[in-house]
């Protein structure tokens, strides 16, 4: 920008309006708000229907059961359950963790286990504990935004690998670390979600998990499994975890928010031993111990409540839910729309007509109150832009209905307003 | 009359693209207001608005809703209808400011430079053929160019063109938030903003310069902090600033506007030209009114108290200056 005759260029000195500007890290000035987060207020407002969020429906929980259990928590046993605990977590939900996992193939000792405050907290300590700046994490096409926040606050270079409706591809995984290494790159991790991959839906097969174990073992390179979604096949199949196939080059991380509740924020990693060491030390730094009442409402509802028959009727109303947005979906969308039909978890994943940019199309979809995520918040590198994530967790099935109709309208006007540039 | 131990109703929110900003500007004047001794209250507007404020019967009201409702007149229109004494433009002349292209031809009628500029609503470019018509604009207006939706704000729908193929894209996202996109010539100088407070008198606030670190001062840059330089003062001449509060002061008369308004120029060999006139200027952390009134030596929430006062005096001046 030039400056008109006369004005000077020199001080006064401007502000950047925080005086703490020049003393960040780089890593932190590296993290930059997006204009579609000023939209999500927006998307709580209960006029909008949220396709947005992946929040589960804890309406749906025995919630006066819970309220007991907490109260008792707090009046029978507030000594210890308001009081600091171990950094890697109470030893009774460590146990009972074991047997959680077990219903994925896994085998583990409760000294395996760290318990963590989400899963997100799991990521965040795996990032700090391997991740220079410019080492490379693989991840999938798209990937999950909180990984990819993770990695990247710890200036970590993102890859991600393309794949198929059966997940990441070894062969395109083997040759990306091939290429990696070549440019002198140090690469520290494969991450995936390999069942009901947030935000594509996705569900990796069993010869796929071990073909991408193969690839990362042949190469020496640590895959992250982050599995949250894992007991909501909506027909109740397990899909045995790559952990189940190597305990040494593997860290299982799993969490209660999608089968329990997110705002108890417990999750857990599963780690062979040096990792699971170092993952303890950078726990006690971040929070000293994660909350010991959570641990022990978690504990106790697995021990007192038949909690797996509440994962049940959870699957039935996330099934019944994904079947009014896909139905929905199939009656209302332009030709040149496509989305997949997820087996479980909570998401679906929507290509948009060559053109479309599902950025500039989410304020238009909030004007016709419905809200989504544009499919750029899942990738490092821009991609994205022609696909976005619907949730189908949380709205009931006539909310999705209409959601999914207002969609439909902000997508064929958009449709039409391109198709103006082609005559 | 003191507006200390006023109760007075800031309504933020709505449901706009910048609801988000709107929130956070109405939680720093509610602050602010407290601080100068007034009993403030924060609303959102939505459908219990109306009980809300007959329940809350206030003093006056502020509305810092950004986009369309908070600034198209249609809030203010209501707010006349409830008869309760409020800050900010009346219906029509905030109605003339929203509509960019409307007010700068009438900006452009009072001797105000502004932007070479055509409008192209989307029916043109559905009717009589969306290339055949860039091409057209383009050839008047030339490259580099800024595509802009004809309402709303915080540069949301704003794009800098500098290559043809850019066009079609720009213009899809000016229509995002508006049925009207403006292309307007680029103007290259020194971007400045101009807060005006008007209680029945004019009063220029010192322009804030604004330098983005990178790129340019788009929507991402308004709230990021760190990605813009701010010199407020402007780092401008005696003869630069008094042009450039002249410009303000009558763009400001010749759209209406009263209480507090913020105009956006840019300022080159030629002079200031007016971009567009903000009837509801975001008070937000990063906000520029805040940093105009800091650099005049006052506070958020004694401005906003004497314009209370002044309102509150001359008995809400509904109809005291029809536009």
């Amino acid at each position: 920008m030039s400056r008109p005759a006369g004005a000077t260029a020199g001080p006064p000195r401007g502000t950047r309006l925080d005086p703490w500007l020049a003393q960040y890290s780089a890593r932190a000035t590296g993290m930059r708000p997006s204009e579609i987060r000023s939209l999500f207020s927006v998307a709580s407002r209960p006029e909008v229907v949220s396709l947005a969020g992946g929040m589960p429906y804890v309406p749906a929980l025995p919630l006066a059961e819970i309220a007991d259990l907490m109260a008792r928590l707090v009046a029978e046993q507030g000594a210890v359950s308001l009081q600091y605990g171990s950094g890697q977590g109470r030893v009774d939900l460590r146990e009972q963790i074991i047997d959680v996992v077990a219903l994925q193939g896994i085998t583990a000792h409760p000294d395996d286990v760290i318990v963590t405050a989400g899963s997100q907290m799991a990521l965040d300590l795996l990032a700090r504990i391997f991740i220079n700046p410019g080492d490379v994490v693989c991840v999938e096409s798209p990937s999950y935004v909180g990984a990819l926040g993770a990695f990247s606050s710890y200036e970590a270079s993102i890859v991600h690998i393309p794949g198929d409706e059966d997940g990441m591809d070894p062969v395109a995984l083997a040759s990306a670390i091939a290429d990696c290494r070549a440019r002198g790159q140090s690469v520290k991790a494969v991450y995936t979600v390999p069942t009901f991959q947030n935000p594509s839906g996705a569900t990796m097969g069993a010869a796929r998990r071990a073909d991408i174990l193969a690839v990362a073992q042949q190469a020496g390179v640590l895959v992250i499994e982050d599995d949250p979604y894992a007991l909501l096949d909506f027909d109740g199949a397990l899909h045995p975890a790559i952990r189940s196939l190597d305990e040494e080059g593997v860290v299982y991380l799993g969490s209660f928010s999608k089968t329990v509740a997110p705002g108890l924020r417990v999750g857990w990693a599963v780690a062979p031993h040096g990792i699971r060491e170092r993952l303890v030390l950078a726990a006690e730094s971040a929070i000293l111990c994660p909350p010991a009442i959570t641990q022990m409402a978690i504990g106790e509802y697995l021990r007192h409540t038949p909690w797996l028959d509440t994962v049940k009727q959870l699957r039935e109303l996330y099934r019944c839910r994904r079947d009014a947005l896909v139905r929905t979906m199939a009656e209302t969308m332009p030709a040149g729309v496509r989305w997949n039909t997820p087996e479980g978890g909570f998401y679906s994943w929507v290509s948009l007509p060559e053109g479309l940019d599902s950025r500039a199309l989410l304020p238009r979809a909030i004007a016709a109150l419905v809200a989504f995520v544009p499919g750029t918040g899942f990738y490092a590198d821009g991609q994205g832009a022609s696909q976005l994530r619907l949730s189908f967790c949380y709205p009931t099935p006539e909310e999705i209905t209409e959601g999914v109709r207002r969609l439909a309208g902000v997508v064929r006007d958009e449709v039409e307003l391109w198709r103006m540039f082609q005559q | 009359m003191s507006a200390a131990g006023r109760h007075i109703v800031v309504l933020a929110g709505g449901l706009s693209a910048e609801r988000d900003v709107s929130l956070r500007s109405g939680r720093r004047l509610v602050t602010a207001l407290r601080e100068g001794g007034a009993e403030a209250t924060l609303a959102d507007v939505d459908s219990a608005l109306l009980p809300r404020l007959r329940e809350l019967a206030p003093d006056c009201v502020i509305p810092v809703v950004h986009g369309p409702l908070g600034e198209d007149g249609a809030l203010a229109t209501l707010l006349e209808l409830t008869g309760f004494a409020y800050l900010g433009a009346r219906p029509d002349a905030a109605r003339l400011a929203f509509d960019k292209p409307l007010a700068a031809a009438r900006m452009a009628a009072a001797g105000v430079r502004v932007p070479r500029h055509l409008t192209l609503p989307q029916a043109l470019l559905r009717d009589c053929g969306a290339q055949a018509v860039l091409d057209r604009a383009l050839s008047t207006i030339g490259l580099p160019c800024v595509v802009k939706p004809a309402w709303g704000g915080s540069a949301l729908g704003v794009s800098i063109v500098v290559d043809r193929e850019e066009l079609p894209a720009a213009v899809v996202g000016a229509y995002t938030y508006a049925p009207t996109a403006m292309i307007e010539q680029y103007v290259d100088g020194v971007e400045v903003a101009v807060t005006i407070v008007d209680d029945g008198s004019v009063t220029v606030l010192p322009p804030v310069e604004i330098v983005p670190v990178t790129g340019w001062y788009d929507a991402n840059a308004r709230y990021t902090a760190g990605a813009v330089e701010f010199f407020a003062p402007a780092r401008l001449t005696d003869a630069q600033v008094a042009a450039v509060v002249d410009c303000a002061r009558a763009a400001h008369t010749a759209l209406g506007l009263r209480d507090l308004t913020r105009i956006d120029m840019i300022l080159s060999d030629e002079g200031p030209h007016v971009l567009e006139a903000t009837v509801a200027p975001g008070l937000t952390e990063t906000s520029l009114t805040p940093l105009a009134i800091g650099a005049a030596g006052r506070q958020l929430g004694e401005i906003a108290l004497s314009l209370v006062a002044s309102a509150l005096a001359s008995g809400g001046r509904l109809l005291s200056r029809p536009y």
